[in-house]
């Protein structure tokens, strides 16, 4: 169990060394932030000056290997654009992607099996057929789209919701929390919705076809045959057995919804850290792209681990089969 | 809330109107653009968005107004020295204090000034002409120059005013740095002498801003803005649902296709004017062949004849109804109408005539025409890759087999910088409104000082003396006389392509009586409230 857990410790190392690597050979495709420094009065010396300053004129493996040692001594660097460490920047700015996250992925969850398990046990009814056919929607929408539809329907038509922003945040610690007041927690519903529906309808349909499976299989047979009330074979006996891909998928999908947070947030003017990306790919602000790159990564590879340590502690037959080496 | 605050705001207008005292009033003004600020340290970015807040905050000694006219600040007069045509002399408004309550003296000008010269500065190139500034009171400072330089009050109207003392105390003495790896004081605290001081900030989400009560202009401008919350909202279909739904009482950059929407919403309107900002096309005229093309040998664009059946080729009138939606005014120059050096002869442009043109360019020998790459940015002006769609169909029917390159602006100006564009598309805005700035810029040979974003690669050594000759020549009617030679030169060489002037819209709330400033830059002191 420790073997593998240092194994994996070390491959996530080798995967995070990669990333960076491969992200610094591509920043040389977006841009030269030079321009966007110095702005319109600048001279030929400036730009060779500023380029010497940053380093920008060195390849990129040495650029990517100065990156290295700045973080091995904990210096992200300073961002381009805003002038001020990185680290302080991201620190900032991540509670807002977090808490957004963490309600989407919430509000998927929580939907996403109720109507699930509603569509699987009424299956031919007309709310379920209208239900799967909505759910389509979902499925196949561009994010940024139903952003858009809902701003349109909720805040300019109706003017229930912001069409943008955090609303109110309260401060605790480092934390900056909009769940704790009224304006915050209007601003939240539009992003979240937007950001978890996708992640809803996919929970729904496994939920739905897993029950589907399940109502079929023997024990619910039995069960019926016992007597036993539906309520009582419908949600303790059959949901939960579909409830273990389900806590899979839903795991997985945790760190799609924070990177895919980045459309959801240039929708919403949301100030977490996917705006920040793409406000940093437009300025070319290279310390702020790397140092988001590597903490997404960070973020899948703890995810994935974590994942394989649940497997490890939830099927016994996973440690037996591995026992032996990978 | 606003519409409590509006009652409220009415009610003192009401009560104004009707004692005899002028008292300000309440009003709180939402206010979203596309991009945020990038600093507050005044001299460390020449950029639009930094500039319009840091007005709100501090202020230069001469600063433009929402005409973009040139009005006493915290100069009340300047004029050059008696005897000595190499200084200017500058008085100070006296009994202005900072937001923190320091005095405002002729020490601070000097500092500010020393401060806005250093490396790290982005304001540099424009004080670049000075040598000395000296404190001769403390209501009067001198600056010396390295020649005389007529047109120098033009370069300071974006140079702000910080307290030295203030500087001192938080160790903001030098501009922000990027090597220097610590975020500095002044990138998220300002003190000014502005008419609106700063209450908090957050970059990217809002920074909010109350009225400075000790403002020395209290009684010279309307003031009646009381608060200011400022949004940047980058997406703009959001930016304008924003405003749609009365969460936000003002907003620039309106995208064109929403300008309609906007305007027909009832309680909001649209006001427009003629920006800062001419599109063009550049040609590299200097090299003896071009990299993206497919005549060996020679450079096409070497030829003036070729240049000038481009030039007629492309249908202004064309652009500005189809892509721009009639938002823009086509000009044959690439300055805007407020520039001096500007006549309406050199506005007009050729009309567009496709068999004239073919006819120029079987003259120039390239009847079967030939094949080019373009470069246009995609991201950085009002449907500049939609323009250059339509150039290049334009480019077509001469014959001109054109490969179009849209990319992001950190892509495509890098090209310019580096010479490696043999067509591109460039705007330019002159914040100094001479027409000087645009030839050091544009048209000088490219040499250490001048002719960076000489693009064009053009290099005329009588031109470039006569460029020269502008910074120190004093007698302003002959210095106009060498502008329009130069001019006169410029055109009939057609380097660049000009196409239009961009139009600048403001959206808002139709209680708001604001004109459009043609710099994009907002002076919220000037905003009235019906």
């Amino acid at each position: 169990m420790l073997a593998f857990i240092i194994r994996r410790v070390l491959q996530s190392v080798v995967v995070l060394l990669i990333v960076g690597l491969v992200a610094f050979s591509l920043f040389r495709f977006v841009g030269d932030p030079i321009d966007n420094l110095l702005g319109q009065e600048r001279t030929i010396e400036d730009i060779e000056r500023l380029r010497g300053e940053l380093g920008l004129d060195q390849p990129f493996p040495v650029q990517y290997f100065n990156f290295l040692q700045g973080i091995s001594q904990g210096n992200f660097g300073v961002s381009y654009r805003q002038g001020r460490p990185v680290a302080d920047i991201l620190v900032e700015r991540l509670p807002a992607t977090l808490e957004l996250a963490a309600i989407s992925a919430l509000f998927a969850m929580i939907l996403g099996v109720t109507l699930g398990v509603y569509t699987a046990i009424r299956r031919d009814g007309w709310l379920s057929n209208a239900i799967m056919t909505a759910s389509l929607i979902g499925v196949s929408l561009p994010t940024f789209l139903i952003g858009i539809l809902l701003i349109y329907v909720f805040a300019v038509e109706l003017g229930w919701l912001p069409s943008f922003g955090r609303g109110e945040t309260v401060q605790i610690g480092w934390w900056s929390t909009g769940l704790l007041t009224a304006s915050g927690l209007k601003a939240i519903i539009l992003p979240a919705i937007t950001l978890g529906l996708y992640q809803m309808t996919l929970i729904m349909r496994l939920v739905r076809s897993e029950m589907l499976e399940v109502l079929r299989s023997d024990y619910v047979k039995f069960a019926r045959a016992r007597g036993l009330p539906q309520r009582s074979v419908y949600f303790r006996h059959a949901l939960k057995n579909t409830l273990v891909p389900v806590i899979t998928i839903t795991g997985l999908q945790l760190g799609s919804i924070i990177a895919f947070a980045i459309i959801t947030e240039t929708v919403f003017q949301w100030p977490g850290v996917g705006l920040l990306f793409i406000n940093s790919i437009q300025f070319v602000d290279i310390p702020v792209m790397a140092s988001y790159l590597m903490l997404i990564s960070v973020m899948f590879v703890v995810i994935n681990l974590i994942v394989d340590l649940l497997y490890f502690a939830i099927d016994p037959r996973l440690s037996a089969s591995r026992g032996g080496g990978h | 809330m606003t519409t409590a605050t509006k009652i409220v705001g009415a009610a003192l207008t009401a009560a104004l109107l009707a004692g005899t005292s002028v008292m300000a009033s309440a009003e709180t003004l939402r206010w979203a653009r596309a991009g945020d600020s990038l600093t507050l340290d005044p001299h460390a970015q020449n950029e639009g968005p930094t500039h319009a807040l840091a007005h709100q905050i501090y202020e230069p000694l001469i600063s433009p107004d929402m005409a973009a006219q040139q009005i006493p600040a915290l100069a009340t007069e300047w004029y050059v020295k008696d005897g000595d045509p190499n200084v200017w002399v500058f008085e100070l408004r006296e009994g202005v204090k900072f937001h923190d309550g320091a005095d405002f003296t002729a020490e601070d000008v000097v500092f500010s000034i020393n401060r806005a010269k250093m490396p790290d500065s982005d304001m540099k190139e424009l004080l670049v002409s000075i040598t000395e500034v000296r404190a001769v009171d403390d209501y009067t400072v001198e600056m010396v120059t390295d020649g005389p330089n007529p047109i120098l009050p033009n370069n300071l109207t974006n140079t702000f005013m910080m307290d030295k003392g203030w500087a001192e105390a938080n160790d903001v003495t030098k501009p922000q740095d990027f090597e220097g790896g610590e975020e500095t004081y002044a990138v998220r605290n300002a003190n000014g002498t502005g008419p609106f001081r700063l209450v908090s900030r957050e970059p990217d989400t809002r920074t909010v801003l109350e009225r400075n009560e000790d403002y020395w202009g209290m009684d010279d401008f309307p003031m009646e803005v009381s608060e200011i919350i400022y949004t940047p909202i980058q997406n703009a279909a959001t930016r304008v649902a924003a405003l749609l739904s009365g969460e936000v009482d003002f907003i620039q950059d309106v995208p064109v296709q929403d300008l309609e929407r906007v305007g027909d919403s009832e309680g909001l309107i649209v006001n427009k004017t003629a920006q800062n900002r001419t599109i063009f096309f550049g040609l590299n005229v200097g090299s003896d062949d071009l990299e993206n093309d497919t005549v060996e040998g020679e450079n096409p664009f070497a030829n003036k004849q070729v240049r000038k059946a481009m030039n007629m080729a492309i249908n202004r009138e064309a652009i500005q109804q189809v892509v721009m939606r009639g938002q823009s005014a086509p000009t044959g120059v690439i300055i805007p109408p407020f520039v001096n050096g500007w006549t309406e002869e050199l506005d007009q442009y050729p009309e567009a005539d496709v068999e004239a043109a073919k006819a120029m360019m079987d003259e120039a020998g390239y009847g079967d025409g030939f094949t080019v790459t373009l470069h246009c940015p995609n991201d950085r002006y009002i449907n500049d890759e939609a323009i250059c769609q339509a150039v290049v169909g334009m480019m077509g029917q001469i014959g001109i087999d054109v490969n179009l390159v849209a990319q992001t602006k950190a892509n495509h100006f890098p090209l310019i910088s580096n010479r490696e564009t043999d067509f591109y598309m460039l705007g330019w805005g002159v914040p100094t409104f001479d027409s000087e700035y645009v030839f050091n810029f544009l048209v000088h040979s490219t040499t250490d000082e001048r002719g960076s974003w000489n693009g064009a690669q053009y290099s005329n050594p009588e031109l470039d003396a006569k460029i020269q000759s502008l910074a120190s020549e004093t007698d302003l009617e002959k210095r106009n006389q060498t502008i329009a030679e130069i001019w006169e030169v410029v055109q009939d060489e057609t380097i660049y392509l000009p196409v239009h002037n961009q139009v600048l819209n403001w959206g808002m709330t139709e209680n708001i009586v604001f004109p459009v400033q043609p710099e994009d830059q907002p002076h919220f002191k000037f905003m009235q409230f019906n």
